[in-house]
C-alpha cells in the first residue's frame, strides 16, 4: 500500500509545521492548512487527497463545519478529528456526521499513524469497489 | 446584606419587635377605645334620657296629685260650704258630725272644721283644738280668704303652733259673708310629698313663693339654699324643668321641678347623680374592667406575638444569608470551572506543540548521522521525560476541563464510582503534598443516582477538603468507599473517612450550621459543611458524622436511587 495523501487542518501553524515534517519523514504527502476556508480550497484543488486530520476547534469555520462540507462534496475522504478537549458530544457528534476516529491532543504519533493508515485502507477499499462495481456494469452492458 | 452579624438580641430586631409591638397596640387599641367610647357616650345620652324621663314623669304624676288632692280637699269644703246653711254649719254639733264623716270617707286628713264671720271670728268649731271664738282677723289667710271665692293657704304655725294650711271657702246669706276653713293634716299631704323616694338619695319637698318649705325635706336643706332654687325656678316659662349641677361637695345633684297649685307651690326632686345612674355607672365600670383586661391581654398578645414573629424573620434573614452565601460559593465554583477550562485549553495547544516538536527531534534522531553520538542515549532520555511530561500535562487539563464541564446544578444519571474516582483524582495532587493519601473502596455495579454532579462534587471536596486541612500537618490517609445502604432502603451510600484528629464532641452538633468554624478568621466561612448538608437534604439524602478525637472523622452520606427495575435498562445502556 503506497502511503497516504493527507491534508492537516488546525490554526496552530507551529503545529501544524512540526506535524507535517513528522508524517512526511514518516513518507507520506502532506498538505497543510491553517483554517477551515484553506482546508476546502485546497480539497477543490487537490483531489488526491485521502484522510483530512481535523482540528475541532478553530476560530471562523470550526471543525464539525468543515466536516460536514468535506461528507458532503467528498464523501469518500476520511477524517480524524483532532479535539483539545475530551468532550464526548463533540466527539459523538463529529462520528455522527461521518468521521472516521477521534484523537484528544496532544496526540502520540504512533496512535495517529496507525489511525491515517486504518482510514487510507478504508477510503481505499471503498475506492476499488466502486471501481469494480463500474467495470461490472460496463462489461454487464456489454455482454 | 447587612454587613452586621445581625442576633435576634440585635438593635436591629429589638427596634423591629419595638415598631411591631406599637403598630399591633395602636391598632387594636383605637377601634376598641373608639368603640368603647363610642358606646359608653351613646349609652350615657340614652340612660340619662331614660332617667330623665323617667324622673320628669315621676314628678309630673307627684304634681298631678298633689293638684288633685288639693282640688278633692276644696271641693269637699265647698261643697260643705254650698249645700249646708250658715245656721246649719253655725251648729257645733253639725259640724262636728259632717268632720266625721269626712274622716271615714277619706281617712284622717281634714284635721278640723270652722266657720268664720266676715269680721275673723270663729263661730263654731269642729276638731281637737280648743279654738272656739278664736279671732282669724289679723290673719293673713283670713284677709285672703274673705277677698276671694276659695282660698288655699301656704302652710303655716298659725295659733295652734303646729304646720298645717288651711282651705277656705266663702259664702253669703242675706246678712253676712262667711267662711268654712278646714285644716289639712299636714302629715297626710306631708306624706304625698314624702312617698316620692327614688333610689337612696332621691326625694322631693314643696317650696312656697317666699321659699318656705311647704313639706319637711327628708334631709337638710337650708333655707338660703331653698331660695335659691326658687328665684331659678319661678322664672321657668314652662312648668317643669330637669337641671344637673354641681353640688357643693362636688357631687352633682338632678334637680326636677314643678309647678303646682296655680304656680304658687314648687314641686322640687333632686337626687344624686350618682344615686339616678347607679345603673349606668355600674355598666359603665364593668365595660371598663372588660376593657382594661382585654387591653392586656392585647398588650401581651402583642409582646408574644411580636417575639415570636421576630425570631421567625430573623431565623429566616439567617437563612437567606446563608442562601446568598451558598449562592455565593456555588457561583464561584461555577466560574473557578470556567476559568479552569480556559486556561486547560489555552496550555493544551502549547502542550501539543512541545510534544510534536520533541517527537520531531526523535524522528531526526533516528538518521544514521546521529546514531552514533555520544550523547544518544540521554537525547532519547529527555526527549521520552519531554513525552511524559506532556502527557502529564494532558491528564491535568482533562481533569480541569471534565470538573469544569460539571459546575452547573443540571440533574442528571451519574455513576457514582466516576464521579469519586474523578474527585480524587483532582484532589489526590493536593492531599499527596500533606503526606496523605486517598483510597478507594467501590460496590460495583451500584445503581445510577438521578443528582447535579457538579454539587456532588462540591460536597465531596468540601469533605475531602476538610480532611486533608485536619491532617495537613500529620499526614494520614482518607478512605473513599460506597455501597447499597444496608440501613436505608434504595439508598447508596458514600462513606468519607479519615483517620487524624478528630472533632471534639462539643463541636460534634454544631458543625453543620452555618458559620460555624474552627478555623482562624479569614481562612473559613464556616459554610462548607452547612453547604453540604443543604445540598444533601435538597437530593432527599441525608448526611451523618461520627467522630472520636485521636482517632478520625466518619462522613456518611445516603443518597436515594430509583427502583431496579425502572434503571437497570438504563444500567446496562451506559455499560
Amino acid at each position: 500500500m503506497s502511503d497516504a495523501n493527507i491534508l492537516l487542518v488546525d490554526d496552530e501553524q507551529p503545529f501544524v509545521e512540526t506535524m507535517t515534517k513528522r508524517l512526511e519523514k514518516r513518507n507520506y504527502k502532506v498538505n497543510a492548512a491553517f483554517s477551515g476556508y484553506d482546508a476546502i480550497k485546497i480539497l477543490e484543488k487537490e483531489s488526491q487527497v485521502e484522510v483530512v486530520i481535523l482540528d475541532v476547534k478553530m476560530p471562523g469555520k470550526d471543525g464539525i463545519g468543515v466536516l460536514q462540507e468535506i461528507k458532503q462534496k467528498y464523501p469518500l475522504i476520511e477524517v480524524i478529528m483532532l479535539t483539545g478537549h475530551a468532550t464526548v458530544e463533540s466527539a459523538i457528534q463529529g462520528m455522527k456526521l461521518g468521521a472516521y476516529d477521534y484523537l484528544m491532543k496532544p496526540c502520540d504519533m504512533n496512535e495517529l499513524v496507525a489511525k491515517v493508515d486504518e482510514a487510507t485502507g478504508k477510503k481505499r477499499a471503498h475506492e476499488e469497489k466502486i471501481v469494480e462495481a463500474r467495470m461490472k456494469r460496463i462489461t454487464g452492458t456489454r455482454i | 446584606m447587612e454587613e452586621n452579624n445581625q442576633k435576634p438580641r440585635s438593635p436591629y430586631y429589638r427596634s423591629l419587635m419595638r415598631r411591631m409591638v406599637a403598630v399591633v397596640i395602636v391598632v387594636s387599641f383605637t377601634p376598641m377605645i373608639l368603640i368603647t367610647w363610642g358606646f359608653l357616650y351613646q349609652f350615657k345620652i340614652l340612660y340619662h334620657e331614660k332617667v330623665y324621663a323617667h324622673l320628669e314623669e315621676l314628678v309630673q304624676k307627684h304634681q298631678q296629685n298633689i293638684d288633685v288632692f288639693l282640688k278633692e280637699k276644696l271641693a269637699d269644703v265647698k261643697f260643705l260650704a254650698t249645700n249646708f246653711s250658715f245656721d246649719q254649719l253655725s251648729n257645733e254639733q253639725f259640724l262636728k258630725q259632717k268632720l266625721i264623716s269626712l274622716d271615714k270617707e277619706h281617712g284622717p286628713v281634714i284635721t278640723d272644721l270652722g266657720i268664720i264671720d266676715e269680721k275673723g271670728i270663729q263661730l263654731a268649731y269642729a276638731g281637737p283644738f280648743k279654738l272656739e271664738k278664736a279671732n282669724y282677723e289679723a290673719a293673713d289667710w283670713f284677709r285672703k280668704s274673705i277677698l276671694s271665692e276659695y282660698y288655699i293657704s301656704d302652710v303655716f304655725l298659725g295659733l295652734r303652733g303646729h304646720p298645717h294650711f288651711i282651705i277656705a271657702v266663702r259664702n253669703e246669706n242675706e246678712e253676712q259673708s262667711w267662711l268654712l276653713r278646714a285644716t289639712i293634716n299636714f302629715e297626710a299631704f306631708n306624706s304625698l310629698v314624702e312617698n316620692l323616694r327614688v333610689g337612696t338619695t332621691g326625694f322631693a319637698f314643696i317650696l312656697n313663693r317666699e321659699g318656705k318649705f311647704q313639706t319637711k325635706p327628708s334631709i337638710n336643706i337650708t333655707e338660703t339654699q331653698a331660695k335659691g332654687y326658687l328665684k331659678e325656678y319661678m322664672q321657668l316659662k314652662d312648668n317643669r324643668s330637669i337641671t344637673e349641677e354641681s353640688h357643693l361637695n362636688g357631687q352633682p345633684i338632678i334637680h326636677v321641678s314643678s309647678l303646682l297649685k296655680n304656680e304658687e307651690w314648687l314641686m322640687i326632686f333632686q337626687q344624686n347623680a350618682s344615686d339616678a345612674f347607679r345603673d349606668f355607672i355600674h355598666a359603665r365600670r364593668i365595660a371598663l374592667v372588660i376593657s382594661f383586661v382585654g387591653g392586656c391581654a392585647i398588650i401581651t398578645m402583642a409582646f408574644l406575638m411580636s417575639r415570636r414573629m421576630v425570631k421567625i424573620i430573623a431565623k429566616r434573614d439567617e437563612e437567606n444569608k446563608m442562601m446568598n452565601q451558598q449562592v455565593i460559593e456555588t457561583g464561584k465554583l461555577a466560574s473557578i470551572g470556567e476559568l479552569a477550562a480556559g486556561i486547560a485549553h489555552e496550555i493544551n495547544n502549547p502542550v501539543a506543540i512541545m510534544v510534536e516538536e520533541a517527537g520531531w527531534i526523535e524522528d531526526l534522531l533516528e538518521e544514521e548521522e546521529f546514531q552514533n553520538s555520544k550523547n544518544m542515549e540521554e537525547f532519547r532520555r529527555a526527549l521520552t521525560q519531554i513525552n511524559t511530561q506532556g502527557k502529564r500535562c494532558k491528564g491535568i487539563t482533562h481533569k480541569l476541563l471534565s470538573f469544569a464541564r460539571k459546575t452547573d446544578s443540571r440533574v442528571h444519571d451519574v455513576e457514582v464510582n466516576a464521579l469519586i474516582t474523578e474527585i480524587v483524582g483532582i484532589s489526590a495532587q493536593m492531599a499527596k503534598y500533606s503526606n496523605i493519601n486517598i483510597e478507594t473502596e467501590f460496590e460495583e455495579g451500584l445503581p445510577y443516582i438521578e443528582i447535579s454532579p457538579s454539587e456532588m462534587q462540591q460536597v465531596l471536596l468540601n469533605l475531602i477538603n476538610n480532611a486533608i486541612y485536619a491532617m495537613e500537618k500529620t499526614g494520614g490517609t482518607i478512605k473513599i468507599g460506597t455501597k447499597l445502604s444496608q440501613l436505608e432502603k434504595d439508598h447508596i451510600v458514600i462513606i468519607v473517612e479519615d483517620n487524624g484528629p478528630g472533632i471534639p464532641e462539643s463541636n460534634l452538633p454544631r458543625i453543620f450550621d452555618p458559620f460555624f468554624t474552627t478555623k482562624p478568621v479569614g481562612k473559613g466561612t464556616g459554610l462548607g459543611l452547612s453547604i453540604c448538608y443543604g445540598i444533601i437534604q435538597k437530593m432527599g439524602g441525608k448526611i451523618d458524622v461520627h467522630s472520636a478525637v485521636d482517632s478520625g472523622t466518619r462522613f456518611r452520606i445516603w443518597i436515594p436511587f430509583q427502583k431496579e427495575d425502572q434503571q437497570s435498562t438504563k444500567h446496562e445502556s451506559n455499560a
